[in-house]
């Protein structure tokens, strides 16, 4: 297929996805709009937390670094977070709506990935606003403007946060070829990624154990929070930023060939459920 | 010229046998046993272009396995098949850009967007050209008269109604082959006949080869020149409708009016299907039709005879139940071929 072709089926696909998304605004509008509810307690739990350790410091980070990591690791999920994603290929697989990518002359992961990035672009849109606001108010807690080449590496960070997550959360979906239900797998894949990817404190907390920050550090997890907020925030810099940035490619292009692999395979081995 | 050409085709699935009761599914967590289902055992069949060919056979009679084998949803476990020249668990591009599957229980529209739109997707898919598009949508949207409801999200549509996009969909990028699944099941009655004469229409114009199951089997007498029974996995029959009942239909159905009343002599010659006044009607043996005809005329006063072949739902029925079960058993059959403990 010429490239033009291509190029209108890619934008077809987006422009129709974009289009679903709109159907149920106020459901989305709603949904998108409570995530940012917990944006207050989490700050005052931040506070809390340093007010009652009686330090200006933790691992180098005052409260205020805390504060804007929280708030840099929000924008990083925003990239890497797939909800839906697995739990829908492997209802599809269950149902037998797979079958339509089987049948048409269109690719599954390519399609899938097309439909992701109208959400995203939909949330980025609607959050947009909510964001700018909390960032605004919250300006005191960062020490300012990133220079160009940070951001930068921090857009591209961002971007392969969104691949690596797109890719992985689908590989987890690929499983249900095989076990057809892979909701506890999803449960344990969040519970590890709300730990691992430093969503809930930042990686740097893990210095007083460098065996268990050396594991946290060598799985992909870090890639999905952690690494683009501490590249906005400096605390990555140099060849440290350089050498990150290459890993988490790395990591984006291993899960797009196992998440390949494994619809491969996972057709060869499909039953054609569902009627 | 042979479009389907498909030889030793077979297919057997691996299934999970769970045992009633919670201890069963305790034990079900540290040992399972699986038994294998042979969904296809080995058919062979070529189907010619143009052509309009049933898929006839009971639940699980392995119909829609060799559907799906044939639009490669699925791969088999052995044989082979060509399709236009495709293997179609190759799965490529170029095979896929000439067949569509429409299946009566599943739908690839988009169920909150007007069907129009996954018209528009379905272009750019299929690479279709733009004035051949509109073409060949305006045909299609006006023979099956829906005009005033493709900007009418999907999910508010009738059954019937998203069958008629689903076809539109599916025949949008002119098919060279067509398999459908079941394409009126769960229609009210003016829907089926309308689908029906929408596809005998269309495939007479076109001369697209399809391939058709359906358990109506006004489906199949108004749409099918050639009807292929398949039970338990294997094809039983392969040729005309009116061939089933000449080569199974073992016995006719004789009504005698009797100018007084039904006598009971007359009744033990078969077995009574209804005796109502001087009406009788019995089920005989192909073989003993004239001979009962003949004593009877001779010896009683008619005043109207009929001899009639069995309804064709009879006859296939007979024809489903006389399938063997050896060489193991089908997916219809519970018992295992071969026990599998993991």
């Amino acid at each position: 297929m010429a490239i033009g072709s291509r190029v209108v089926q890619w934008w077809t696909i987006l422009r129709i996805s974009l289009e679903e998304r709109l159907v149920y605004r106020a459901d989305f509008a709603l949904g998108t709009l409570m995530r940012f509810m917990p944006i207050i307690t989490q700050i005052l739990l931040i506070r809390a937390v340093f007010e009652s350790s009686g330090r200006e410091r933790i691992a180098g980070f005052t409260n205020n670094d805390v504060v804007a990591y929280y708030l840099m690791v929000l924008i990083s999920r925003a990239f890497s977070s797939m909800p839906t994603l697995a739990s829908g290929i492997a209802m599809e697989i269950r149902e037998g709506d797979v079958k339509r990518y089987l049948v048409q002359p269109v690719d599954m992961i390519g399609f899938l990935l097309l439909k992701r990035i109208a959400w995203k672009l939909i949330y980025y849109t609607v959050a947009l606003g909510p964001f700018a606001l909390v960032f605004y108010l919250c300006r005191g807690f960062f020490p300012g403007w990133p220079d160009a080449v940070t951001m930068t590496a921090y857009v591209t960070s961002l971007l392969l946060a969104f691949l690596i997550g797109f890719f992985l959360e689908a590989l987890i979906g690929m499983i249900g070829f095989w076990f057809l239900e892979v909701s506890s797998l999803l449960f344990i894949y969040m519970l590890l990624n709300f730990i691992l990817s430093g969503h809930m404190f930042p990686l740097d907390f893990l210095q007083q154990f460098p065996i268990v920050q050396t594991l946290f550090t060598s799985l992909p997890f870090q890639y999905l929070a952690y690494f683009p907020a501490a590249v906005f925030l400096g605390k990555i810099s140099g060849p440290d930023l350089v050498y990150g940035l290459i890993i988490q490619a790395s990591w984006a292009v291993a899960f797009f060939v196992a998440c390949r692999l494994a619809y491969a395979l996972g057709v060869r081995h499909y039953s054609g459920y569902g009627g | 010229m042979a479009v389907i050409k498909i030889q030793d085709l077979a297919k057997t699935y691996r299934v999970y046998q769970k045992r009633e009761g919670l201890a069963a599914s305790v034990r079900g967590l540290f040992r399972r046993q699986h038994r294998m289902v042979e969904a296809v055992r080995g058919i062979s069949l070529t189907v010619d272009e143009g052509q309009f060919v049933a898929f006839l056979g009971p639940n699980g009679a392995g119909k829609t396995t060799t559907l799906k084998m044939l639009s490669g949803v699925v791969n088999p476990t052995s044989g082979t098949a060509e399709v236009m020249g495709y293997v179609p668990w190759e799965r490529q591009h170029a095979y896929r850009r000439r067949f569509a599957l429409v299946m009566g229980q599943k739908n690839q529209l988009w169920w909150d967007l007007p069907a129009v739109e996954s018209f528009r997707l379905h272009q750019q898919i299929y690479g279709i050209e733009p004035t051949a598009f509109a073409r060949t949508q305006g045909e299609l949207v006006e023979l099956l008269d829906i005009g005033s409801l493709i900007h009418q999200p999907v999910r508010e549509l009738s059954l019937g109604e998203r069958m008629k996009m689903e076809l539109v969909t599916a025949l949008l990028h002119r098919p060279k082959v067509l398999f459908l699944d079941e394409p009126t099941i769960g229609l009210d009655v003016v829907a089926q006949h309308s689908i029906r004469a929408f596809l005998k229409d269309y495939q007479t114009k076109q001369r697209v080869t399809v391939l058709l199951t359906s358990h109506y089997m006004k489906d199949v007498l108004a749409l099918c020149e050639r009807v292929v029974v398949i039970a338990k996995g294997q094809i039983m029959y392969d040729g005309s409708l009116a061939g089933i009942t000449g080569k199974f239909g073992g016995h006719k159905i004789v009504t005698f009016k009797f100018s007084d009343k039904a006598h009971a002599d007359v009744a033990s010659r078969g077995e009574v299907l209804s005796c109502e006044g001087p009406r009788l009607r019995l089920r005989i043996d192909r073989a003993a039709v004239t001979g009962v005809l003949g004593d009877v005329l001779a010896a009683y006063d008619v005043e109207d005879v009929s001899v009639e072949d069995p309804p064709l739902e009879e006859v296939i029925a007979e024809v489903f139940a006389s399938a063997p079960n050896a060489g193991g058993p089908a997916e219809s059959d519970p018992a295992p071929v071969e026990a599998v403990e993991r």
